[in-house]
C-alpha cells in the first residue's frame, strides 16, 4: 500500500542525501519525493510517497527518526488531509484539435501555459487520480513530454505537523 | 566579555582535553599538518600506528573497555578511506568514536584535488552522524555534538571532516556540552505501562529465558541482569557480544545461541514460552530461519533503539529504553513465577549435550579448544579478551570462561579479519592493569601484523596467541561442509614463519605444536612483559561445533566433535 509521509528536516547540507539514501539502502520502494522550504527558518518538509506493509512502513518511520537532521515523521496516509502533485505536459497540438485539448483541460480545471506551433503546454494540479485521468485523455494527441513535481500534502484543520 | 579567539587545531585539541580524552589514535598526512602541529606540544597522548585501519580498530577496542568514545585522527583521501572499515565494523557494534579526518582546502573541494575524497559520502551509510565544516565558526559545536551524538542513545561512530585551511582559521571558541539538538531526544526510561506487562508476562511464564546482548554491556546493566535472572530463577543467553553480561561460569548461563551456540542455549529459546531479548537486535547468525525462531515464545524486547524492536521478529511487549534503566523498573516490581521444572529440563539438555571440546584422544596434536581453554585456565581473572574473525573466535567466545562485562572484544556485526590485534592494542591502553590477551588467526593476524612495530615501540603489553592452523578456518569448514571438500584458496601456504616475524619487530616468539609445551608457553608469556607472541601450530582438521546451517531453524544443531 501507498503511504504519504511528512518528514521535517533540519536544512543541512547532505540531509536530503541522508534520507534519500536510507531508502535505496534498506531496500525501501519510494514512489516519489517534493521538498521545500517552511515557515521555521533553517527547516525544510520533505513529502515522501513510499510503497509498503505496514511493518515495513513503520520501520521505514523508525529509520527516518534515526537520522539526526530528522526533526518530525508524520504519516499521512490515514488521517484527512489535502493532497496534491502539480504536473505540466507537452502535448502535440495542431489548430485541428487544439479546441478538443482546451476542453478536456477546462474539465480538469487545468491550464494551458504556453502555445507553440505543433504543441502547447498544460499545467494540472490534483490528486494521482485526477492526473493519471488526464494523462490518459491527453495521449490521444500525443504527449512529448511530462515534469510532475512529487506529491505534497497538508493534514485538513487547524492540526499541524510541526510548530514554527 | 569578549570571547576567547582560537584556531581550528587549537579548537579540537581543547574539546578533546573537556571532553577527559586521554589518547587519540593517528596516523598524519598533509591535510591534517597544522594539527599535527598542535598535537607536537600537546600534552595530550598520541599512538601511531602504521595503518589508518588500525587506528580505528585500537580506537574501537579502547571505547569496548572504558565505555567512553575512542579518537582517531587521519588525513584525507587514502588516509580517511583506510578508516572505512574499521568505521563499518565499530557502526555495527555500535562502539562510540569520534574520527577527525582532513579535507583538502576548502576552494578545492569538489575539483579531485590531490587526495580528495568524499568522506562524509563515503560513510554516510557507516556512521551515526558526520559533518563537513566549511565555516570555523560551526567547529566548537560540531565537535560538541560529535562527542554527545557517539556516545549517548545507541552509541556509534561520528566523523568530522575539516578542510585544511579550516584548522588554521580563527574564531571565538565556547565549549558548550549542554547539546541541545532537534532531531535527536534518545529515551532512556521505559514506558510504565509496557513494563507493567513485562511484570505480569514474567509471572506467568513456565519457560522463560533472557536472551541479552551487548546492549546490557553498554548500559552497564550486569548487576541488574543478574539480580533479575537469581530472583526470578530464570536461565540466561548471551550473543557474542553480550557475553561477560553474566559470568560465563555463572550457574543460569547457557552459553551463546545461533550458529555455533550451545545446543542448551538453541533449544531453550526454541522451547521457551517467555523471551526477554535485551539489548539486542536479533541478528541472523542468532535466530537462523525466521519462521522458526521461538514459535512458542512471547517476546518481550528492551533496547535503547526503537528501529530494531521489531525489525527482524514480531515483539510483543516493546520496550524502548536504556537496558540497565528498564531492568531496574523491572526489578522493583518483579514477581518471580515458578521456574524450577523449566530449569530441571534445562539441566537434562546440559547433561545429554556438553560443549564438545575437541579431545585429541591422546594423539599428539594440538588441539584449538585445547589452547583457548588453557589460556583461560592459566590467565584467572582480570583478562581481557580481543579476538579477531573465524574459527578461533568462535571457539574463544564457546572456550574462554568470560566473567566481566567488557572483557571480550570482538567485531561482531561487520565479522572484520584484522581486528582483533589492533583493539588488543587499544584494549590494553584503556586498562593498564588488566592482562591482554589477542587471541587471532594466522589468516586474520597477517591483516595488521604490521602493528607489532606499534605494540613493540609502545611496550603494550599484551599475548598474541595465534591459533595457527595453515588456512582460513572458517571459510575452510564451510568448503568442508557445503562444498565438497573443495577448498579453494583458503590454504595460507606461504605464511611467513611467525615467531621470527615477531623477533624481528622486536617482540618475544615462542611456538607450541603439543599440548606439553603450549601450557608451558603461556605460562611464560602471561608471566612475561610483552608484547609475546605465541605460535600454536594446531589441528587444520578441527572444525566448530555445535553447528546451524545457515537460514535452518536453530535447534536442527548440527552435534559433531569429540568431547
Ligand atoms: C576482512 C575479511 N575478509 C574476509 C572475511 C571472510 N572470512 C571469515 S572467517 C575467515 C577465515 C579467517 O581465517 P583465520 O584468521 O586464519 O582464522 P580461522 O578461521 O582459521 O580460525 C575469512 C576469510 C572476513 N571475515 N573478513
Amino acid at each position: 500500500m501507498k503511504h504519504v509521509l511528512a518528514v521535517i528536516v533540519e536544512n543541512k547540507p547532505g540531509a536530503l542525501t541522508r534520507v534519500s539514501g536510507l531508502f535505496s539502502r534498506r531496500g525501501f520502494n519510494i514512489e516519489n519525493i517534493a521538498v521545500g522550504e517552511t515557515m521555521a527558518p533553517g527547516v525544510s518538509r520533505m513529502t515522501i510517497t513510499v510503497d509498503g506493509s505496514e511493518t515495513v512502513i513503520e520501520q521505514v518511520v523508525k529509520q527516518l527518526h534515526k537520522l539526526i537532521n530528522v526533526i518530525k515523521v508524520s504519516n499521512l496516509t490515514n488521517e484527512p488531509s489535502v493532497m496534491r502533485e502539480l504536473m505540466l505536459l507537452k502535448v502535440t497540438a495542431e489548430a485541428g484539435n487544439r479546441s478538443d485539448i482546451q476542453q478536456i483541460v477546462e474539465t480538469f480545471r487545468g491550464k494551458v501555459v504556453d502555445v507553440a506551433p505543433d504543441s502547447m503546454i498544460i499545467e494540472v494540479t490534483g490528486n494521482d487520480d485526477k492526473l493519471e485521468a488526464i494523462k490518459l485523455l491527453l495521449q490521444h494527441f500525443g504527449i512529448r513530454e511530462v515534469a510532475r513535481t512529487g506529491k505534497i500534502a497538508l493534514l485538513r484543520g487547524s492540526k499541524i505537523t510541526i510548530k514554527s | 566579555m569578549k570571547e576567547k579567539m582560537a584556531k581550528g587545531s587549537a579548537m579540537i585539541l581543547a574539546a578533546l582535553e573537556k571532553e577527559g580524552v586521554e589518547i587519540i589514535f593517528g596516523f598524519p598526512g598533509g591535510t591534517v599538518l597544522p594539527l599535527y602541529d598542535q598535537l607536537y606540544d600537546a600534552p595530550i597522548k598520541h599512538l601511531l600506528v602504521r595503518h589508518e585501519q588500525a587506528a580505528v580498530h585500537a580506537a574501537d577496542g579502547y571505547a569496548r573497555v572504558t565505555g567512553r568514545p575512542g579518537v582517531v585522527f587521519a588525513t584525507s583521501g587514502p588516509g580517511a578511506t583506510n578508516l572505512v572499515t574499521g568505521i563499518a565494523n565499530a557502526y555495527m557494534d555500535s562502539v562510540p568514536l569520534v574520527l577527525i579526518t582532513g579535507q583538502v582546502a576548502s576552494a578545492f573541494i569538489g575539483t579531485d584535488a590531490f587526495q580528495e575524497a568524499d568522506i562524509t559520502g563515503i560513510t554516510l551509510p557507516i556512521t551515526k552522524h558526520n559533518y563537513l565544516v566549511k565555516d570555523i565558526e560551526e567547529l566548537p559545536g560540531v565537535l560538541a555534538e560529535a562527542f554527545y551524538i557517539a556516545s549517548t542513545g545507541r552509541q556509534g561512530p561520528v566523523l568530522i571532516d575539516i578542510p585544511k585551511d579550516v584548522f588554521d582559521q580563527e574564531a571565538p571558541f565556547i565549549y558548550n556540552q549542554n547539546c541541545d539538538i532537534a532531531g535527536y531526544k534518545p529515551t532512556y526510561e521505559g514506558h510504565a505501562g509496557q513494563i507493567s506487562r513485562a511484570v505480569k508476562a514474567i509471572r506467568d511464564a513456565q519457560r522463560p529465558v533472557i536472551f541479552g546482548g551487548g546492549g546490557l554491556i553498554r548500559s552497564g546493566a550486569s548487576a541488574a541482569l543478574r539480580e533479575l535472572a537469581e530472583k526470578a530463577r530464570i536461565p540466561i543467553v548471551l550473543s557474542l557480544m553480550g557475553l561477560g553480561a553474566y559470568p560465563g561460569d555463572g550457574e543460569l548461563f547457557l552459553g551463546m545461541p545461533g550458529m555455533h551456540g550451545s545446543v542448551t542455549a538453541n533449544y531453550a529459546l526454541t522451547e521457551a514460552d517467555l523471551i526477554i531479548a535485551t539489548g539486542v537486535r536479533f541478528d541472523d547468525r542468532v535466530t537462523g530461519k525466521l519462521e522458526f525462531f521461538a514459535n512458542n515464545a512471547k517476546i518481550i524486547h528492551i533496547d535503547i533503539d526503537p528501529a530494531e524492536i521489531g525489525k527482524n521478529v514480531t515483539i510483543d511487549v516493546p520496550i524502548v529504553g536504556d537496558v540497565r534503566l528498564v531492568l531496574e523498573e523491572l526489578l522493583r516490581k518483579l514477581r518471580p513465577g515458578n521456574t524450577v521444572k523449566w530449569l530441571k529440563q534445562i539441566e537434562s539438555w546440559q547433561n545429554e549435550y556438553p560443549l564438545p571440546i575437541g579431545s585429541n584422544n591422546g594423539a599428539s596434536t594440538l588441539k584449538p579448544q585445547f589452547v583457548i581453554r588453557e589460556l583461560s585456565r592459566l590467565s584467572g581473572g582480570n583478562t581481557i579478551v580481543a579476538t579477531d574473525v573465524g574459527q578461533h573466535q568462535m571457539w574463544s567466545a564457546q572456550h574462554f570462561v568470560i566473567r566481566e562485562p567488557r572483557a571480550f572484544i570482538t567485531s561482531g556485526g561487520l565479522g572484520t579479519m584484522g581486528y582483533g590485534f589492533p583493539a588488543a592494542i587499544g584494549a590494553k591502553l584503556a586498562a593498564p592493569d588488566k592482562k591482554v590477551i589477542c587471541i587471532t588467526g594466522d589468516g586474520s593476524f597477517q591483516m595488521n601484523i604490521q602493528e607489532l612495530a606499534t605494540a613493540v615501540y609502545n611496550k603494550i603489553d599484551i599475548t598474541i596467541a595465534l591459533i595457527n592452523n595453515g588456512c582460513l578456518g572458517m571459510v575452510r569448514q564451510w568448503q568442508d561442509i557445503f562444498y565438497e571438500k573443495r577448498y579453494s584458496y583458503t590454504s595460507m601456504a606461504g605464511s611467513p614463519d611467525f615467531v621470527r616475524v615477531a623477533e624481528a619487530y622486536g617482540a618475544k616468539g615462542l611456538r607450541a605444536s603439543d599440548e606439553k609445551t603450549a601450557t608451558a608457553a603461556i605460562t611464560q608469556a602471561l608471566t612475561e612483559k610483552g608484547p609475546v607472541l605465541i605460535d600454536f601450530v594446531v589441528d587444520p582438521e578441527e572444525n566448530v561445533y555445535p553447528m546451524v546451517a545457515p537460514n535452518r531453524p536453530i535447534n536442527e544443531i548440527i552435534i559433531r566433535g569429540d568431547y
